[in-house]
């Protein structure tokens, strides 16, 4: 045990379905501290930060507070010892007043249930003030601005007597001036004695705020350091400083014409602006970024789910509008969402009838349906694509994630498209599956099919792109070519620092 | 052919052959032709309505609607059959009008994404009190001779009756298995966001199955009105209820996804004859609606637990394997 640690996790390990997200993590919080947790997407801070907060609990490894064995944590337990955690997203109740918000969960009103309502408003007054907030107690939280409703949000949390406040990104959206005041807020906090983890992908504000900074990458804890002694440079080598141990297949394929184009392509309801990019047949174009920097959303409003509101989008030299799904798959567009569980497939429809789903028109007959037909598809589909299951009559839901990810990639390849969206394709899948996935992209390569392929795994980008456009703030930052791309660089781009050293290679489009 | 794909219709048919039997041993008369003929008379409307309330919850929605909108139209067609129009001119006008009843529940929860549950509810209270406003609860009496069993004998009448609804359920029951949109509507019950990332136009999917249940109701009105020389200005008080049990016992999944209309055709036949089976087993037949609803639990409640079972990888769900 270390001596004076608030909080310690040792040797943590979690799996979801089969997928580590941690092993073996450790984390030392002291009081008086700030310190920041940094990592890829996908590196395991979520997952840490859970079983801190008792989201989730632990397979493996223990959690002490003050050198107390944590045991069976929980939401409530954690809340209990005073572990909040603040979130990019104020997770507060908008309808309710800012008093009835930091209220919530900390006063039991009298034996009667009743509520001291004076009591209430004092307070809340004095919380506000001590995280420096202006606010009337009595507005409604829907009425606050986002900063605004932080500040209550810590509030609330030095309301139930926080000793260990979690920031999971807090300054993802937070303009310049609100950000120093929550510095402000954060340095108060740590003198007051509470230990803060904070967690962000803005290498460069972690000097202002952090006294230490740990590096989590691929579920496991790489290094602790003092922040004074290690440079921005250094901690993007440590997070992403794994070796290319996964082959990828990446074959040449001859490019053919510029199938598709976008122009200034933006909207504001899917935040992303100014897209610019052409991918020609037989082209793997990878797509990288951070979570929120605008991926999936440029996706969505390709496939006609966001509404673009500048700029073009031009099929074959020819301008389209797409309004709907529906005329994206017209048109020759296929998008692989990102959630395969929850909207990929239809999970409670067998194999063939996912299969089919997008292409039903190819199926209507005279008579009705054609089974048969259905039949020979989606058999031939499961076949060619190598899907494991007894017959093609099995529910999606029985089959596992790299299965179902074929059904989903089957259904698109039956529209028989020029234009393939993947969105993150091998996520949360096995090592095996993955590779038959790869395989598979570059057979659809080959036959002169043009693939955007959003992904977080750097490897897989760097492994299977011939172009690799990295996205940052809801536009392409930058396009790399494959030859120039390494992983430093692209995660330099992502995270908004454009190196001036990497700029003579940084080829405009 | 694999049975535990409708596991839950055939659970609803024992039970309608539990019912059968026990009414066979202790009151055999119940089996006589002429109550056999007016029990199926009687529930051709229901069947009528619930092959639609299939269809709405099916894509995961609900219409509480239809009994007001019945009244709508049975009243329309008393009153346009005083007006002497012909018969088919009729049944198109009433067609007409519980399409256009329909669509309007469709637009608001297919295109605004309005809750169905509160739609429908609105609509229930408004076509009921403003037919009750417009007709001041009286009836449509004195209706022309040539309306009342289409100006044909009774029995030839009932014939006709009974052949509209057989054909109806036959056609849905083909359309729904056999064509690409009854796909559809499994898809959209499934998962809906699913349903249109694979390019399926799911509010007009949901506009489309409303404007049937509106049609539908409007057949179902007029082949009820037919039956009787008058129209009481409260007719239909319930209807929604009835045909929404019956679909939940033929084993249809209220969130939607899941529903057969075989399934629905043993729950109408199942809850339509419970009451009559009441009074020749002589029990008081005021029984009859609290027996419904310990059926209806029963149901939900089997549902439930086939589910779990389910779940645990021992049998599959049912419905959407329609393949």
């Amino acid at each position: 045990m270390a001596e004076n640690a608030l909080l310690q996790a040792v040797k943590v390990s979690k799996a979801y379905d089969g997928v580590q997200a941690l092993i073996d993590a450790d984390l030392t919080l002291k009081a008086c501290e700030v310190q920041a947790l940094v990592g890829e997407n996908g590196a395991g801070k979520s997952t840490l930060i859970k079983i801190i907060t008792g989201a989730v609990q632990q397979d493996e490894g223990e959690l002490f507070f003050n050198g107390e064995p944590v045991v069976n944590n929980s939401p409530a337990l954690s809340k209990s010892l005073g572990i909040a955690a603040i979130y990019q997203q104020p997770a507060l109740f908008p309808e309710l007043t800012v008093a009835e918000n930091i209220a919530l969960g900390r006063e039991a009103g009298n034996i009667f249930g009743l509520i001291n309502w004076n009591n209430r408003r004092r307070t809340a007054s004095e919380l506000l003030g001590r995280v420096g907030a202006k606010i009337d107690p009595e507005t409604l939280v829907s009425e606050l601005s986002m900063p605004q409703q932080q500040l209550v949000e810590i509030a609330r949390a030095l309301g139930a007597d926080a000793k260990i406040l979690i920031f999971d990104e807090p300054t993802a959206s937070l303009s310049e001036e609100d950000t120093q005041n929550l510095f402000r807020v954060v340095r108060e906090l740590r003198s007051a004695g509470v230990g803060i983890v904070y967690i962000s992908h803005r290498l460069e504000e972690l000097p202002q705020i952090a006294d230490r900074v740990t590096v989590l990458r691929d579920g496991r804890t790489i290094e602790t350091r003092e922040m004074d002694v290690v440079s921005s440079e250094e901690l993007i080598r440590l997070m992403v400083g794994r070796d290319l141990s996964a082959v990828f297949p990446k074959r040449p394929v001859a490019l053919g014409d510029v199938v598709f184009e976008l122009k200034e392509l933006g909207s504001r309801s899917a935040g992303i602006h100014n897209i610019n990019l052409a991918i020609r047949e037989g082209e793997i174009v990878g797509v990288a970024g951070l979570i929120g920097a605008g991926r999936t959303e440029l996706a969505r409003t390709i496939f006609g789910l966001a509404e673009p509101d500048h700029g073009e989008i031009l099929l074959r030299g020819r301008p389209i509008r797409i309004g709907h799904p529906q005329e994206a798959i017209e048109y020759g567009i296929a998008y692989l969402p990102e959630d395969r569980r929850r909207h990929g497939v239809v999970l409670d429809f067998p194999i063939s009838s996912n299969i089919t789903l997008a292409s039903l028109k190819k199926l209507s007959g005279f008579a009705g349906m054609d089974f048969g037909r259905e039949r020979e598809v989606a058999e031939e589909y499961t076949r060619r694509l190598g899907v494991k299951t007894p017959t093609i009559y099995n529910a999606v839901s029985t089959l596992s994630g790299g299965n179902q990810q074929k059904v989903a990639l089957s259904r698109w390849l039956m529209t028989k498209p020029s234009v393939l969206i993947l969105d993150e394709p091998t996520q949360g899948i096995d090592v095996g599956a993955k590779a038959e996935i790869h395989d598979l992209m570059m057979e659809i390569a080959e036959k002169g099919v043009a693939i955007l392929m959003i992904s977080s795994e750097l490897p897989e980008i760097l492994g299977m792109s011939d172009r690799i456009a990295v996205m940052c703030g809801g536009t392409i930052a930058t396009i790399l070519d494959r030859e120039n791309a390494t992983q430093d660089k692209i995660l330099s781009i992502a995270l908004g620092h454009l190196a001036d050293n990497n700029r003579d290679e940084i080829q405009p489009l | 052919m694999r049975f535990s794909r409708y596991k839950r219709e055939i659970s609803a048919a024992i039970a309608f052959a539990l019912l059968l039997m026990i009414v066979a041993v202790v009151a055999p008369s119940f089996f006589n032709g002429g109550n056999i003929r007016d029990l199926v008379i009687n529930n051709a409307p229901a069947l009528i309505l619930a092959i639609g309330m299939t269809l709405v919850i099916l894509v995961g929605q609900i219409d509480i609607s239809i009994g007001s909108q019945f009244a709508v139209c049975s009243l329309a067609a008393g009153v346009l059959a005083k007006t002497g129009i012909p018969l088919p001119l009729l049944v198109v006008g009433v067609l007409l009008i519980g399409s256009l009843m329909g669509a309007l529940n469709g637009a608001l929860i297919g295109r605004l994404r309005l809750p169905s549950i509160i739609v429908t509810l609105a609509m229930l209270v408004l076509w009921r009190d403003g037919l009750r406003w417009i007709t001041e609860g009286a009836w449509v009496q004195d209706l022309p001779g040539n309306f009342q069993w289409f100006g044909l004998s009774q029995q030839l009448g009932e014939l006709v009756i009974v052949g509209v609804a057989a054909l109806l359920f036959a056609v849905f029951a083909w359309s729904l298995r056999n064509l690409v949109i009854g796909r559809k509507l499994y898809a959209v019950g499934s998962d809906t966001e699913a349903a249109r990332l694979a390019g399926i136009d799911t509010p007009k999917v949901v506009f489309g199955v409303f404007v049937v249940m509106g049609a539908l109701t409007g057949v179902a009105a007029f082949l009820n009105a037919i039956r009787f020389s008058s129209i009481p200005g409260n007719t239909g008080v319930g209807l929604e209820l009835k045909a929404i049990a019956a679909v939940v016992v033929g084993g249809a999944a209220i969130s939607g996804g899941r529903a057969t209309l075989v399934g629905t055709l043993v729950g109408v036949a199942l809850l339509g004859t419970i009451g009559t089976a009441l009074t020749f087993l002589g029990i008081n037949p005021f029984w009859e609606k609290a027996i419904q609803g310990a059926i209806i639990l029963v149901a939900l409640v089997s549902d439930a637990a086939l589910d779990r079972l389910g779940k645990n990888g021992k049998l599959d769900r049912a419905g959407a394997r329609a393949a």
